[in-house]
């Protein structure tokens, strides 16, 4: 029979042996030698019944096709921007992939010119290069706000179990943002406001291994967003601290949140 | 000193002692991967960088990422004169053996056309510097994220005035015949990934220090390991 010598949310250590026997499953970050299932990264263990998964705390991107990246144009031709995706590789954006028309002899920079972040989508990852499009919705080049980087494993909890977190952070703070899968964060709105937003990210990708972050998040806001309210118009801050005050109903916040994703694709689509 | 076999080693030490060992994770912000490994009077920092593009270019792999460790003791790491820091043909074999010691816990196959670049600097030294470098090493390649099949932890065995001993300090390794062993091993999966020797010695003693290093390492490894889980458990 196998045997279970760790618990659930421990942190492991490459290498450490987690469980003995066939009984148990590797799956992501764990690997298994002969009888053992060992891990091969350091993370925070998950156990799925008979399946063991270590999440890592920091991460490299890996592009994926069907992932949405914040790039950054870096290098171009005469028929493709190049761009970086903060990866260990680069990007590859061609005349077919942007929705502009580009006339013969063009100069590519008055499209997409070298600084410039776009919100892209992988297309296809190749050997050496990895495919980008700006056809579909909400694809574009990003005019203002800031960006900061974050661990690229820190994504998903940026984002927040059917992007509680995210929602939390734009109902409170009002900005705009777009989380790139590559680990950039865009985020714009009123410059009191987006420092806010900025430092609750921080707060997440530092603190992101721990558990119930989206109210420790949720406080810090609010507790930040009370000395913005000073320096700032009062009426602005006002109105996003009363959407706070009614915590309780789980489920149709939840929802609202899912709203209002779509309505900032939309937003971008227009543009 | 000690002069006959079987006594306490000069600083009191039995045999398969080690020396105080201390370990910090985290280190240096700027880098994805950090850490601190002391062990005695040997101190080394050891950063990751990467995975990142590998220049010059006619260095990359299609295929697979570079590992690449600079070993570089700092000027008044010693315990006399100053050392030379920087490139030397002692610090290119440093960094080859190092390379080689780490690479097989790593997936480099993740990496195409990358390097991942290992600094490791020993801000004091007092003997079995490669082997606090590599120790250090695995731990910071361990924070900044990389699967690793295992941790590797290294240390230094040999014989002095004929007595087999573990972790041998500057000291010992000054005293004449002196043989000094660096030995690097993946702890669980219990293979060895690094082993130097230079100097004579007798293969029963050899496979002595061997087995005294094995033990050794899984000691450090232990250190390791409670450093890397104390930054980021939940107290």
């Amino acid at each position: 029979m196998g045997e279970l010598f760790v618990k659930e949310r421990q942190i492991v250590v490459p290498g450490d042996v987690l469980a003995t026997g066939m009984d148990y499953l590797p799956a992501g970050g764990a690997y298994r030698d002969k009888e053992d299932v060992r891990s091969s990264v350091l993370g925070i263990l998950g156990i799925n019944g008979r399946v063991l998964r270590v999440i890592p705390l920091k991460s490299h991107y890996k592009p994926r096709p069907g992932d949405m990246v914040i790039a950054k144009i870096s290098e171009m031709t005469n028929s493709v921007w190049f761009a970086e995706l903060d990866s260990f590789r680069d990007g590859v954006l061609s005349l077919r992939e942007v929705p502009e028309y580009v006339g013969d002899g063009d100069d590519l920079s008055q499209y997409y010119n070298f600084g410039d972040h776009v919100l892209a989508k992988i297309i296809n990852v190749g050997r050496t290069n990895v495919g980008l499009t700006l056809k579909g919705p909400g694809l574009r080049k990003l005019h203002g706000g800031r960006l900061i980087t974050i661990n690229a494993a820190k994504v998903p909890r940026v984002i927040g179990k059917q992007g509680s977190m995210i929602g939390t952070i734009k109902d409170k703070t009002g900005c705009r943002m777009i989380v790139g899968q590559n680990g950039l964060v865009w985020i714009q709105g009123a410059p009191q406001h987006e420092l806010v937003a900025i430092e609750a990210i921080k707060l997440i990708d530092e603190k992101g291994h721990l558990q119930g972050l989206t109210e420790v998040v949720g406080e810090f806001i609010d507790k930040k967003m009370k000395n913005v309210k000073v320096a700032d118009s009062e009426e602005k801050a006002h109105v996003p601290v009363e959407k706070v005050s009614e915590p309780e109903e789980e489920k149709p916040k939840k929802k609202a949140v899912g709203n209002k994703n779509k309505k900032t694709v939309t937003r971008g689509k227009k543009k | 000193m000690t002069t006959k076999k079987d006594t306490k080693r000069h600083d009191g030490r039995k045999a398969n002692d080690l020396r105080p060992m201390e370990a910090k994770l985290g280190v240096v912000p700027n880098a994805s991967g950090s850490a601190m490994f002391k062990i005695g009077k040997t101190i080394a920092v050891a950063a990751v960088r990467g995975p990142r593009k590998l220049h010059p270019k006619f260095l990359q792999d299609p295929e697979r990422g570079k590992l690449r460790c600079f070993y570089n003791m700092v000027s008044f790491s010693g315990s006399g004169d100053r050392v030379r820091p920087g490139p030397s043909r002692r610090t290119k074999e440093i960094n080859l053996v190092m390379e080689n010691a780490l690479a097989p816990t790593l997936n480099l196959d993740n990496y195409p056309g990358c390097g991942i670049d290992v600094y490791v600097n020993l801000i004091q030294t007092d003997a079995g510097t490669r082997c606090a470098a590599i120790t250090a090493a695995a731990m910071a390649l361990a924070e900044a994220g990389f699967e690793m099949k295992d941790m590797v932890a290294a240390v230094a065995a040999g014989s002095v005035n004929g007595q087999v001993v573990a972790d041998l300090d500057k000291t010992e390794e000054d005293v004449e015949d002196a043989v000094d062993i660096p030995i690097a091993m993946m702890p669980n999966e219990n293979k060895i990934t690094l082993l130097q020797l230079d100097g004579k010695i007798k293969k029963e003693a050899l496979k002595e220090a061997i087995e005294l290093a094995k033990d050794a390492c899984k000691q450090i490894n232990e250190v390791q390991r409670k450093a890397i889980v104390e930054k980021y458990e939940v107290k």
